[in-house]
Order: C-alpha cells, then structure tokens, then sequence
C-alpha cells in the first residue's frame, strides 16, 4: 500500500467512521497477537505473555503500573482464578515493555455515549474500540481501566494456561484431560498421582493452547473476595524496591535543576558547585542543569549552587490565567456534549446563577520523581516506576538517539502515581543524565521542590452556570466550563466537560458547553482528570439548585437521578441511611451530600463537619459506589477512602500558583493535605446494581470537593465558589 | 575523616562531610533503602528512624549530630519475622502505594513503646507529621489499636 493510503487508513481507522470501515482490517491485526517478549529466553517457560515459570516458580505479569490501587493483586487474581494456583504461591511483576500489554479498555472513553445509558451493542463497540487501542500497542495505567481491560483476558489466559497444563499431565499419563484436576499449581490424575504446573512446564510449552469457557460467577474462589495484597509484606518491612531504591554497582548518584519558567537558561555559572564535596559532574541541559555526583544529598547542595540565569515563561500567571480562560466564553464552544430540551426558552420559576473558579493542582507523590538510567554507546536500560513503559522506551530512545528496541525499560514499585508517573519527563532526564557518563548507572533524583514546581497539573478551570427551579423542582440547568484541556484532540472535546454532562440527572433543559483556552500550561491526568474540577462545580451548582427550591438537598438530587439511572439512585438512598440523613443537623455540625458518575462507576459520598472552636473539623464521610462487579471488595474500599483523601486533601489546602512564570508552592508546607489529625472517619458500602464493571482508582474523587463544600455551606451558610475551601473557612489544619 | 555510627547493631565507618543527612548515609552509603526521601524537611515523615528508641526525621540529623543507636525498619521485622506492628499492617492491608509506610510504622513503634494503649487523641498528635498522600490513615489507625493490644494481651 502506498505511503498515503496507510495514512488515509489510518486516519480512518481512528475517525468517527473508523468503526464501520475499521472492521475487516482491525479484525485480521487483531487476532494476530503481538509477540511474547518472554518467547525464546531460555531460562524461563513461556505459555502466553502474562505467565512464565523458571526456577524461581510461576510468574505472574500484571503490566498495569502498581502505584497503590492494588492492581497487581486482583490482575494476578483474574489469572490466578482460572490457572488454579493461589496468590501465595506466584510471583507478580509488572513484566517489560511490551505491545502484547496493551490496555484495551483505556480508549472506550472516547466513545460519544453517556456511560450510564451504555446499551448492549454500544458495549460491543466499546470493546471494538478496545481493539483500536491494541493495534496502537497502548500499555498505559490511567482511566481507571485495568480491571475493565483485563476482567475477561485474564480468566481467559489463565484457563487456557490451565488445560494446557492439564493436557501436558494427560499425555504423560495417557488419560484424557477431562479426567484430570487441578488446584494450588498442581495437576492431579483420579488414582492420586500428581505433577507440578513447575514439573509440566516444559510439555506444556509445546502445546497449543486450548480455548475454554470461563467459570461462573458462582464457583469463583478468588475474585468477589478480598484478597490480602501481593505486595503488603514488602510494603511493612521496607523491603519493597521503589524507582528511589534501585541501587547498582557503580551507581552514581545525580540531581536536576530545571527551569522553573520551562524555557531555556540565558547562562549559568558551576564554579562554586564545581569545588564541593562529592561532585563528579555538572551537565549542562539546555533547560536546566544536573550534578552528578556520590551522593544524593550532595548532589542537591551543588545543584542549589549553581547560578543560573533562565529565560522567561512563555504562559502568563495565575491572575492573568483566570482572565484568558474566562475570555472564551466568548467565543463559540469546543464541545456541547449535552443539549437536551431547550434552555434557551423563557422559564417561569426561580433563576439561580453562579461561576467559580477551580485552581492548577500538583500531584504531590510521596516519592519524588527520580529515575535511575545505565547508557552505553549501543543500549540503554532505564529503572522508573512509571504509568506508560510503552512511552518511557520511545521517549528515552529518541533523546538518547538510540532505537526503541535497544532500550530497556524496568518498572519497580511507584511511590503514588494519580497520573504524574504517565509523563515521561523524569524518564527522560534520568536518561539524559545518564548520557554524559557512559557506562556508570546514574540515578536522578528530585528534590521536592523541584517536583512540586515542575509537576505537570491539573489545569485551572472556571465554570458558569444558571438554572431555573419551579414548584421544588430543576427545571433547566445550562453550564458552561472553560480550561486548558489535557488531551489536545482536534475537533470537539469531551475531557474537560467530563464528570458535568455525562450526569445521570433527569432535567428536562440540560445543556453543557465547553470552552477551551491554550493557557501553554504544563498539564496533566490528575486522578480523576476533568471530572475532579467539573465534579466540584457541577454538584456545588446542584446543591445551590436544590436551596433555591427549597429542597434537601439528598432528595432533591435523588427525584432526578431516580429519572434516569436506578443503580445511581440507590447510592443515594445508601448514603442517607448509612449517615442517617435527616435534612436537619445541630448547632456547630454541618452536612453535605454529592455524587458524581465518572470512569464507569457511580460515586455518593455524604460528608459531616463539625465548627470545634478551634477551626471546622471534617468529622465523617460516608461513600456508597457501585463498581458493577466488586472484584476485589476490600481494595475498592481502600480505595474509595483514599480517592475521598485525595479530592478533601485539594480541595481543603491545594492549590498551585504562578507568579513571574514560576510556581510559588515549593514543598509540603505551602500544598499541605490530610493528615490522621484531620482525616474523617469513613464508611464504605458497596453496591453491584450497575450493568457493566466500572473503574476504582478514581471515581471517589470527584464527589469528596462537592460534598465537603456543600457540608460548610450547611454550617455556615456560606457558598464557597473558589477552591481551595481555606480561602474562605477556617479549616483545622 | 570517617566517622562511626551504629545501625541496627553494626557499626558502619562513614567517610563523609559532618553536614551530610542521616537519610542520605543510610540511603546512598549503606544502601538501607527502607527509610524513604519524602521532602527533605520534616514535613512528610517518610524518612522516620529511631535513634536511642526515639523517633526522629533523618533528613533534619547531619551526620556529625548522630549518637546513639540508630534503627531503621529493616531491623524492626524481616518479612518471615514480622514485628507485632507489621502483622497488624499486613492484617489490615495498610498500604497503597506504601512508600510513606516505612515511616509511619517507625513513628506508631516509637508511639507504642512510649504509650503502650494509645487513644485515639494520641495516634493523632503521635502520627499527624506522617503525610500519606494514599489515604491510608483509617487503617494506620486501626493497625496501630490492634498491635497495642496484642502486645498488652
């Protein structure tokens, strides 16, 4: 096929169209798999590319990126249901990069359905989309989708393993498989004899493998139950091997001062670093400096020496920020994903109007970027708890000029990920750094303040809404969102009106718009992206709907949602009954309630403050989620408290600055979060009424801001329309 | 000049200058890498060890200030020996993450040995300079009830 015609291919493989024209070539790329990079290392047996056994027993990859979510465990537990072995017994590990690890549910998103309305064909099609993303060899964590991804292609390749294993015991044996059984790794005849999946390993990789059905729901052993994580013991003895912790021979030991304008340096000037204690190397990088040196530590008080002269930003600041974005409200909008009725008519009933403003958010990992990289003329191997090894190996391979297949990437743990670890940047510097010392591994490690003020962030959003209530009911909601957008699509743009438009809220007017302005931001996929803003304004809005019409605010909400999304609506009722939801509260206590839908799983936290005379406390939170099917009950409620941390966390203290190009928050002290003092006591329930498995890494995030906002309007009677909430209440800190 | 300090039990010889952090000895010289970087000033509570039993943040304690007997978490349990505390961890499924953990549990050690049936007030004023950025404080909280008492029983 000519050069163009591949072009043209692929342009309609990707388009709206795509679905129809994409079939016949994405169903032949598609049953062809990518090949196993386990395939042909002569100290591992190899059956598919999520399993191998050596002398050190099974192995189990899990390529979704462990930063806390517990995916390693119930990826492992989706294998281990099937291949009959327990969780005790493998050896999980996030495995190289690879195209066979694609992630075939992380583009569904892009689909044009409202996720609670999805219908069975629409299903398919996202599963078709799926197959998009493997032809893209997409092996990201984000989106809340490793579950979803890998729900039926693990069980599938851990039974296919298992009859494969099965078959091998019955050859030896001259049985039939049929007659054989397997538990704990172990294939078992009916006379009682018995051999190792370890023993069969070597037959079984010579058989093709069989396709089997997946077993029911009902006869499950590991999955719907909680399982004790894979990676707890490492994680209480210190002996886990985090991106920081990686330690080789010869390893020197490095540090980066980078522009904080994120443009160039003018000049700088080593010399005083140059003479200090431990210094090996200072390399010039164009846009900042790195010090190589024999420790860390040191590396950091040369660094801190240099004197740099750095070029000015090419974004303006924060005031001027919130300016431009509310200047496209003028313009037409980018995207109006929901329009529904007719908003513009005349409305008899109560107006309600409102804007707020949503603040730039950094991640704040516990572990500070840092990567450790060994470069030699002709490879090189790069150690980063990273989100995308995919796109860790280009990236490195093209600033070091070497090709992707002769760079390594190895994914130790992530000391906390919530997007941050999807960037390449610290990848790519550690591999840059590596490059001026050929030879010798070098580790590249942040300070603080260099990986609060070069964070890629959640962009600053502004929000203006009216509604019209009438006879205690909305009537018309109209929104309209306006934010630089993380995911640069041409054409309209569905990302930054996530988590407002997609809301299962039967209002018979509905319309949201979104508008997007290049702020030139660095920006990124912070847990729960568009929704974590757009959750915040859209419930705040709805809460400030519900007191004009003189609703509680509970079931106010619950008449609409009931309208459009049952499953939604019983999260609802949950909340009320778990807190006790009466609509009246004490002096001094105050209470809110928000919900939000986002990564296929709908959220309902209900939030309790208290006024303790010595600053407003948050007390309680109770949060109901519907994930579709719980896999894991205790991991999703994990992570549902630490989502909830994570939103009250932002939206209490968070926020990012800029002021003469550079941000103004350096480390914990100026972008503090929840601490055990000022954590709430949490109540999780989980419900399984949805129709299809949702995400939980990150939907118990967007409903924490609204919640908690709304709980200080109940005590105080004050409407907080800016973010962070210390702005306006005197939170304990 | 190379200066002795003693961790968990063995004396290591340290050739480096007096201004050097505890955490970068421990880190990049002796490669204990189970005490963690976190902010690098005392805000975060990642870098928690025990000099003489008393917790302190190892990022504040230049190499010359250091005596006594340091501990880190690799001498408080092994994974095939866990302490009373770490067994709580592991049965409370404590981490994410994990990397502010190492921390958490030397300051709730530290907690236990001083006040050996904390309260609730006491876990907060003990472990609120601990910054987990997961969210796990719930079951920090219910960890550190559940070793206090079993070590009482």
């Amino acid at each position: 096929m000519s050069k163009l015609g591949k072009i043209a291919r692929r342009t309609f493989l990707f388009g709206t169209v795509a679905i129809v024209g994409g079939v016949a070539f994405g169903a032949y790329k598609v049953n062809q798999d990518y090949p196993n990079p386990f395939e042909g290392d002569p100290d591992k047996i190899t059956l598919n590319p999520f399993l191998f056994v050596d002398q050190t027993g099974i192995t189990l990859i899990a390529p979704r990126a462990e930063m806390g979510q517990g995916t390693h465990t119930t990826w492992a537990a989706l294998i281990a249901e099937e291949l009959d072995v327990d969780l005790d017994q493998v050896n999980v590990i996030h495995g190289p990069a690879a195209k066979a690890y694609y992630n075939s549910a992380l583009m569904e998103a892009a689909l044009p359905f409202l996720d609670y309305k999805v219908k069975g064909f629409q299903h398919g099609m996202r599963s078709f989309v799926g197959d998009i993303s493997k032809l893209l060899g997409t092996q990201m964590t984000g989106g809340s989708t490793a579950m979803k991804d890998g729900f039926d292609r693990m069980r599938e390749i851990g039974a296919s393993a298992r009859e494969t294993f099965k078959q091998a015991a019955a050859e030896r044996w001259g049985l039939k498989r049929s007659e054989l059984v397997t538990a704990r790794g172990v294939v078992t005849a009916p006379d009682g004899s018995s051999l190792s999946y370890e023993e069969l390993a070597e037959e079984a990789a010579r058989i093709d493998p069989p396709r089997v059905e997946l077993r029911p729901r009902s006869e499950w052993r590991l999955l719907g139950k909680t399982q004790p994580r894979v990676d707890m013991l490492g994680k209480a003895t210190g002996t886990a091997e985090f991106g920081a912790d990686v330690r080789l021979d010869g390893m020197k030991f490095a540090t980066v001062r980078m522009n904080p304008r994120r443009t160039g340096m003018k000049q700088y000037d080593a010399t005083a670093a140059q003479t200090m204690p431990g210094i090996e190397k200072i390399v010039d990088l164009g846009d900042g400096i790195a010090v190589i040196a024999s420790n860390t530590w040191l590396a950091m008080q040369a660094a801190n020496a240099v004197e740099i002269e750095w070029e000015k930003a090419e974004y303006a600041d924060t005031d001027v920020q919130f300016a431009q974005l509310k200047a496209t409200f003028a313009d037409e909008p980018n995207a109006t994903p929901r329009d529904e009725g007719d908003v513009e008519q005349d409305f008899d009933g109560t107006l309600v109007q409102a804007e707020y403003n949503v603040p730039a958010l950094a991640h704040a990992t516990m572990e500070p970027m840092n990567a450790t990289a060994l470069y030699t003329a002709d490879s090189l191997t790069v150690w980063s708890g990273n989100q995308a090894p995919g796109s860790v190996q280009s990236a490195c391979a093209n600033v070091v000029g070497l090709d992707p297949a002769n760079v390594e990437v190895i994914t130790p743990y992530l000391g906390g990920g919530f997007g941050r670890r999807a960037e390449t940047d610290f990848s790519v510097l550690a591999a840059k750094v590596a490059k001026a010392m050929p030879g010798f591994p070098v580790k590249t490690t942040w300070s603080r303040e260099e990986d609060m003020r070069h964070d890629k962030y959640r962009p600053p959003a502004l929000a203006r809404f009216k509604g019209v209530v009438k006879d205690g009911q909305a009537v018309m909601l109209d929104g309209q969102l306006a934010s630089q957008t993380v995911l640069p699509i041409p054409g309209p743009n569905r990302e930054n009106v996530t988590g407002s438009f997609d809301q299962p809220y039967g209002i018979p007017n509905y319309r949201m718009r979104g508008y997007l302005a290049d702020l030139g931001l660095p920006v990124g996929f912070w847990r729960s992206v568009g929704a974590s803003s757009n959750g915040f304004v859209f419930e705040s809005f709805i809460d400030e709907m519900a007191h004009a019409a003189g609703r509680d605010p509970l079931e106010f909400r619950l008449e609409l949602i009931r309208r459009e999304h049952e499953p939604s609506a019983k999260l609802l009722e949950t909340v009320r009954e778990m807190s006790g939801w009466t609509g009246q509260t004490p002096e001094g206590i105050g209470r809110g309630v928000a919900f939000t839908y986002s990564f296929g799983t709908p959220v309902a936290e209900a939030i309790e403050v208290q006024d303790t005379g010595s600053g407003i406390k948050i007390t309680n939170c109770w949060i109901a989620v519907d994930p579709g099917i719980a896999l894991d009950p205790g991991n999703i409620e994990a992570q549902m408290v630490g989502g909830a941390i994570y939103g009250l966390s932002a939206a209490a203290y968070g926020e990012i600055t800029f002021a003469d190009g550079e941000v103004e928050q350096f480390n914990f002290p100026d972008y503090d979060a929840l601490r055990m003092h000022t954590a709430p006591r949490f109540e999780v329930r989980i419900l399984e009424n949805n129709r299809y498995m949702g995400g939980i890494g990150e939907p118990g995030t967007p409903p924490a801001a609204p919640a908690l906002a709304n709980a200080l309007f109940d005590l105080t009677g004050i409407r907080a329309r800016e973010l962070p909430l210390m702005k306006t209440f005197d939170l304990l800190i | 000049m190379a200066r002795e300090i003693q961790v968990n039990g063995q004396v290591h010889s340290i050739d480096l200058p007096d201004n050097v952090p505890l955490l970068w000895v421990l880190r990049d010289e002796i490669g204990l890498t189970g005490t963690k970087f976190g902010c690098g000033v005392a805000a975060c509570g990642a870098c928690t060890v025990h000099i003489d039993g008393e917790a302190v943040r190892s990022c504040q304690v230049p190499l010359g200030d250091v005596s006594g007997e340091i501990t880190t978490i690799e001498s408080l349990g092994k994974p095939d020996n866990l302490s009373i505390l770490q067994q709580a961890w592991v049965d409370h499924q404590v981490a994410q993450c994990g990397y502010c953990q190492s921390g958490q549990i030397m300051q709730a050690a530290a907690l236990l040995s001083e006040v050996p049936n904390p309260t609730d007030q006491q876990i907060d004023d003990a472990m609120q300079g601990n910054l987990c950025r997961c969210g796990t404080y719930p079951r920090i909280r219910a960890a550190i009830h559940e070793a206090a008492a079993k070590m009482s029983g």
